[in-house]
């Protein structure tokens, strides 16, 4: 290559196409730039590290989720049963007397069952994703309280340090982090995660194909409801105690972040990077507006604006790229 | 011709960003004509039907209508002119009545209510028009594809278009079918109307059109008359002669002599209530089997219970002496079959997923390792099968979706040369495939046969099958009708055999 052509290369370097793919990281990087302008607060060690605790939970939830859509369903109840799972620790551990790895086991156990069933009724008993998802939110909130008597359980130790320290670094913040290379690992580089895009993006061809449509769909939503389950744990050992109301709404945050990070309703697209943006972006906004004193209420009027946005972007960007 | 043309598109041109789809094109529709849009997908047909139908604006040339230099902004517009387009993919909502259908956005009311009695009357007399004879509150959703077209004619008509612009409306349609639209076609025509008619059924052209204007890589190539030879009207497309459509080398050269080769796919009675029933025929080593029949004999259904996609009641399908279990795609594959479905974009390809993904979906098991993924030798296989059947497309990561439709099903084929599949089902293989691509999947038959495959193919244009197969079954019902050799085969003969009592049936 002559020297020449360097230039022109760069020039080449399509700027305008790197924001419209990564429309949710620029507009994470404007927020996190305001927020700094705006308020002192922002940029501290322990307000980041505030925004990493909070990120966890959403952002594991959404892996899961990340996972449903990309196959082309939608997954209503992680919400639910990551509150099912960390009652079911909590019970294992205070009312079973099981040690508290067992429990925390069981926990995991509990919303992997949650979700394979799921699975089962979506893949094999011809439901709808969401209707199959939407009786298991209720069921699983249902259980909680049933199991709980509407009352929190304390976790055992081993739940509560998934809440802690390790050293300097909050658990939350390591379990994301070993999270998201997990998920990110089985969506790229695994058979179940490549033959999840294809799924989602034509079931019928997929099918054909020869792959296991019955069988991918199961794996899916087991892998929702394992992702929730963890998501639960966390959650509860940050309280020190399982709560039988604890993430509840929490499903459609998790959908937030899919579809801010790109991925689309209708399956066969998504990432978890992008995932992990869209929750950042949701737990951003909710951070700096904390931080300058906006009331809740207003807080939830500009995530839904946030939301349409983000979706208003990408269906634009869509458009121009096809035609 | 000294009358003047109802529509002109003057010297249009079309760029999209840096490219050039259409390039100082004319062409004229006249009153009681029927003018052919003929050229190989991505000529730039679809772009000129719609810079009249007011979807797209030409960036060059002027439309005049009616001897007016008009702009088409919308397609309300070009309605207004009386300009209509009958899309391949029908804008019909099955969920509603036909009444209901006719009349959608013009509803007849009365103090504030649909008037149900005048949305009839007004339906019935649309479909009058063309001389349709249905009850006007059935469900769109319940009709044959033809009957929807006819629904979508009468339509536009109900809204006095006098150009009726018809893309590729025989695609879809049995041969019986396509006569009866090429007779409300006839009947438009002595009424008046002018049509732009797209078809990549050359016989067509003679048959329904007056003159044909042929577009090559969105330039205009030549205007000629309907009557013009297929093979004349194919070279004027292609920008080069094509030697021979149908280029099956049959029998001897692939077969040594004396030796009766062996059945690789053997059917045994197999049958599927009110599918198809006791279904018995093998194929050999190197041959083509054409399945012909009409739409509804069951063709496809027993394609698709052979590939393990739908259950069967009875019966075996065996595949070199190995039973197969019933309705299981992975069993099949393993066993040497590859099924290219009838419906490409619905049952072939993901078509939002790369050319690369979409070629490797049948091996991304089969090739993995401890449930990884084999990147690198899918991306060097899928290279290397693109490269072999001349899959045009910018790179391997572009949307499969992108593809011309010749494209799109080499990449379906490729899927199975990947796998080595060594049977392949093809459900009408060429449809919405133009001439060049076309004969370069007959190319690829003719290497897998040559190798040792073995092809069943079911197709609905008889020219296909007549050229392309080396033993003919014909269906009807669901049941064998008759085989033929390729000796026997003509039209007339399998017509014969697929239409005892050709009545309207859907």
């Amino acid at each position: 290559m002559s020297t020449t052509t360097q230039p022109a290369t760069r020039r080449g370097f399509n700027y305008k196409k790197f924001l419209a793919n990564n429309g949710a990281l620029v507009g994470l990087v404007v927020l996190c730039i305001a927020l700094f302008i705006a308020t002192p607060d922002f940029l501290t060690g322990q307000n980041l590290l505030n925004i990493g605790i909070q990120v966890s939970t959403v952002a594991v939830l959404a892996f899961g989720m990340t996972f449903v859509i990309v196959a082309g369903g939608i997954d209503l109840s992680v919400g639910a049963v990551a509150a099912l799972s960390a009652m079911v620790s909590s019970w294992l551990f205070v009312s079973a007397g099981l040690p508290g790895w067992l429990a925390l086991v069981g926990g995991l156990v509990a919303g992997l069952l949650a979700g394979v069933v799921n699975g089962l009724a979506n893949a094999y008993g011809k439901l709808p994703s969401f209707i199959a998802t939407l009786a298991m939110l209720s069921v699983a909130r249902g259980l909680t309280l049933v199991i709980s008597d509407g009352r929190p359980i304390k976790t055992p130790a081993e739940v509560s340090f998934l809440g802690g320290n390790l050293g300097p670094v909050p658990m939350p913040i390591v379990v994301l982090l070993v999270a998201a290379l997990v998920a990110s690992f089985l969506l790229n580089r695994t058979v179940i995660g490549r033959s999840m895009y294809a799924v989602g993006g034509n079931a019928e061809a997929a099918r054909l194909s020869g792959l296991p449509v019955k069988r991918i769909l199961v794996t899916v939503f087991a892998l929702a409801g394992l992702f929730a389950a963890l998501a639960g744990l966390l959650l509860a050992g940050r309280l020190d105690s399982a709560q039988p109301q604890a993430a509840a709404g929490y499903e459609l945050d998790a959908i937030a972040a899919v579809v801010i990070g790109g991925a689309s309703l209708s399956g066969g697209l998504g990432k978890i990077s992008g995932t992990f943006v869209g929750a950042l972006v949701l737990v951003v906004i909710r951070n700096g507006l904390n931080l300058l004193n906006v009331t809740s209420f207003w807080q939830q009027v500009v995530i839904g604006l946030v939301i349409a946005l983000a979706v208003g972007v990408d269906v634009l960007r869509r458009k121009t790229r096809s035609s | 011709m000294s009358q003047q043309p109802l529509v002109t598109l003057q010297n249009v041109g079309k760029t999209f960003g840096p490219v050039t789809v259409i390039k100082d094109v004319t062409v004229s529709v006249y009153a009681g004509k029927v003018q052919v849009l003929l050229g190989e997908n991505g000529a730039g047909k679809s772009t000129l039907i719609k810079m009249m139908a007011g979807v797209y604006q030409p960036d060059a040339g002027r439309i005049v209508v009616d001897g007016k230099t008009v702009t088409l902004p919308t397609t309300r517009a070009a309605e207004e002119l009386g300009i209509a387009t009958i899309h391949q993919e029908l804008n019909l909502v099955p969920t509603m009545s036909i009444a209901e259908n006719v009349m959608l956005g013009r509803m007849p009311t009365r103090h504030g209510m649909v008037d149900r009695s005048a949305l009839r009357n007004r339906a019935r007399a649309a479909l009058n028009l063309i001389g349709l004879d249905i009850d006007v509150d059935t469900l769109v959703g319940e009709l044959g594809i033809a009957r929807q077209q006819l629904v979508e004619i009468a339509k536009a008509l109900s809204i006095n278009a006098r150009i009726l612009i018809l893309d590729e409306p025989t695609a879809a349609l049995t041969r019986h079918e396509t006569e009866s639209l090429f007779a409300v076609m006839a009947d438009l025509r002595s009424r008046g109307v002018g049509m732009l008619f797209i078809s990549h059924h050359l016989d067509e052209i003679a048959e329904v059109g007056d003159t044909v204007t042929v577009l090559r890589d969105g330039e205009f190539v030549a205007e000629v008359p309907a009557s013009t030879p297929e093979d004349e009207l194919v070279k004027l497309m292609v920008g080069r002669s094509i030697e021979d459509q149908y280029p099956r080398n049959t029998g001897a050269g692939t077969q040594p002599a004396g030796t009766q080769p062996a059945g690789i796919l053997a059917v045994e009675h197999l049958s599927s209530t009110g599918r198809f029933s006791d279904i018995t025929f093998t194929v050999r080593a190197g041959e083509v089997l054409g399945i012909a029949g009409l739409v509804g004999a069951g063709r496809t259904e027993l394609i698709r219970a052979i590939a393990g996609a739908d259950h069967y009641d009875s019966g075996t399908v065996t595949v070199r002496g190995q039973a197969l279990p019933k309705g299981n795609i992975q069993a099949a594959i393993k066993a040497g079959i590859g099924h290219v479905p009838e419906d490409r974009k619905g049952q072939g390809l993901v078509t939002g997923a790369s050319v690369n993904d979409n070629l490797g979906y049948a091996t991304l098991a089969s090739t993995a390792r401890l449930g990884l993924a084999d990147f690198a030798g899918q991306r060097s296989r899928a290279q290397a099968v693109a490269t072999k059947l001349r899959i045009r497309m910018h790179t391997i990561d572009q949307a499969v979706g992108a593809l011309s439709g010749g494209n799109q099903q080499k990449a379906v084929f490729g899927r199975w040369i990947i796998a080595a599949s060594t049977v392949l089902l093809l459900d009408e293989p060429t449809r919405g495939v133009d001439v060049g691509a076309k004969v370069e999947i007959y190319e690829l038959m003719n290497a897998i046969t040559a190798a040792g495959g073995a092809i069943v193919m079911v197709s609905s244009e008889l020219p296909e099958i007549l050229g392309m197969s080396d033993r003919i079954l014909v269906m009807r019902d669901g049941k064998l009708a008759g085989e033929l050799t390729t000796a026997e085969a003509t039209q007339d003969a399998v017509m014969t055999l697929a239409a005892r009592d050709v009545d309207e049936k859907n």
